[in-house]
């Protein structure tokens, strides 16, 4: 009796930090080491499509992180039950269920932003983001790793299509959050300051030149090259 | 056994169940919500037609459905101007309840024809504007909106445009106060009496206000800009006897079953 117990002790490791490095380089490599947009060029359609003003792509980041991290969770908790003949269907299924839950949501508490983001908040389903996500990590690791891993790729994800959006709307409409920037400047200095808005970045051409843009100057910095 | 047909059948089938539950509850519980937020948003955009979008962005929801209640009055008429009290199976008609969506879909002498009337508050018969609904095809999909028109029934007091999938930043820009402010004032009927519509026209920034049937028109979305004008067109075609009749003073409301 005493000798399986003291066995037991050993075997036990201590527990790992709930914020331990390895959990840390969970969210932040996907910030920008392993982003999921600038790296590894997934989710460009969403990026392309929505990004021509702040807050239906604020809305749409929200979405997808709420989506990216409880599709993690689920996947990872009936990770051990779930068929590997069907799991690309059983991913979809939880994904698509997730993503009617944030449609509804948004019909019942935000109606204007339902109206305007409705398509593409069905097309988070078609995100490749997600499906990788759920695919090459929760199917295999415990549901706190997961939730750490999918909030990751949701945030680098997020603050690259904010960027995005952030450039085209001052460049394409002269407003950051529907805010005119260029008159309240001119307002604040008294003087004419203006901008002509540029109608190339409204369209989604815009959206690949800020982004190449954006890839650019971090593989620059970062020094990665495609193998 | 994992692998074995029966367990990913089974497994299919009580996702399928548990999936479905989860979302026909959500459906269940959020449906009363979301369909007086839908409501809202009818009235807002009738009302939108006469109203400064901000004064009625800073509305609460309770401010705005009263203060339609208290300057909206409505009634249905049909394709020849006669005003309609029941609908095909005899109940009574409500113009704010009338889909405009689905009696698109029908022939035009079949629809109804919802009018609003913009009164003074309180003062039915002071009507400040006739407000008519529009509906068509954009680019991707289905577009509408309401147009009020001043008591003149020919110039244009305001318009709202709502879509459904149009482009974001391009063509979605219908339901921007800059681009619908652009249709105030413009005329709907030429000198002789003719119906002309207001359209929009290719390319952006002229300015057009010398001519009252053109609007600037939508840079990079002229395929939205076109649905806009057909459906203006279109639908103002079959407001015209109910136009016609209002003009010429013979308003007398038609009972017809």
């Amino acid at each position: 009796m005493s000798t399986e117990t003291a066995e037991k002790a050993i075997d036990k490791k201590p527990a790992e930090a709930l914020l331990s490095k390895r959990r840390k380089k969970l969210v932040t490599d996907p910030l920008v080491d392993d982003n999921p947009i600038t790296i590894q060029v997934l989710g460009i359609c969403s990026a392309l499509a929505v990004t021509t003003q702040m807050q239906p792509t604020l809305v749409m980041a929200i979405s997808v992180i709420f989506v990216l991290v409880m599709g993690n969770l689920t996947i990872s908790l009936m990770r051990n039950i779930i068929p590997t003949r069907v799991r690309i269907i059983v991913q979809l299924a939880v994904v698509a269920t997730l993503v009617t839950l944030v449609n509804e949501v948004l019909k019942a508490f935000a109606f204007d932003m339902y109206k305007e983001l409705s398509v593409f908040i069905g097309l988070i389903i078609t995100n490749c983001i997600i499906m990788g996500r759920l695919e090459a990590f929760a199917l295999g690791n415990k549901p706190y790793d997961s939730i750490l891993d999918g909030f990751g790729s949701a945030l680098g994800y997020s603050w690259i299509i904010l960027a995005v959006a952030f450039f085209r709307e001052l460049w394409g409409s002269g407003t950051v959050f529907g805010i005119p920037v260029f008159d309240t400047i001119s307002g604040l200095f008294g003087e004419d300051f203006s901008l002509a808005t540029n109608g190339l970045m409204v369209s989604p051409v815009g959206a690949f030149i800020i982004l190449g843009l954006i890839i650019w100057v971090q593989r620059t910095k970062t020094g990665y090259v495609e193998h | 056994m994992q692998q074995s047909n029966a367990y990913v059948i089974t497994f299919s089938v009580i996702l399928t169940v548990v999936l479905g539950l989860l979302l026909s509850g959500t459906a269940e519980l959020l449906g009363p919500i979301q369909k007086k937020a839908q409501e809202l948003d009818t009235k807002k955009q009738i009302l939108g037609a006469v109203m400064d979008g901000d004064e009625l962005g800073a509305m609460k929801p309770e401010e705005v459905l009263e203060y339609y209640d208290k300057t909206i009055s409505s009634k249905v008429v049909n394709i020849d101007g006669e005003e309609i009290e029941n609908d095909r199976d005899g109940n009574p008609l409500v113009a704010e309840n009338v889909n405009v969506a689905r009696n698109y879909k029908m022939k035009p002498e079949d629809r109804f024809y919802p009018v609003f009337m913009y009164h003074e508050m309180g003062n039915e018969e002071n009507i400040k504007s006739f407000i008519l609904p529009v509906h068509g095809f954009g680019l991707w999909d289905e577009i509408w909106g309401f147009l009020a028109l001043q008591t003149d029934l020919n110039t244009i007091e305001g318009v709202t445009f709502s879509h459904k999938g149009e482009t974001p930043g391009l063509g979605a820009r219908i339901t921007a106060s800059s681009v619908q402010n652009r249709f105030e004032g413009k005329m709907i009927f030429d000198e002789e009496g003719n119906l002309q519509a207001v359209e929009m026209q290719k390319g952006e920034g002229r300015d057009y206000s010398g001519e009252p049937h053109k609007v600037d028109g939508l840079s990079g979305a002229t395929i939205t800009a076109n649905g806009v004008n057909k459906m203006l067109k279109n639908y103002l075609s079959h407001y015209q006897a109910y136009l016609d009749k209002k003009k010429s003073g013979e308003d007398a409301p038609v009972a017809l079953n």
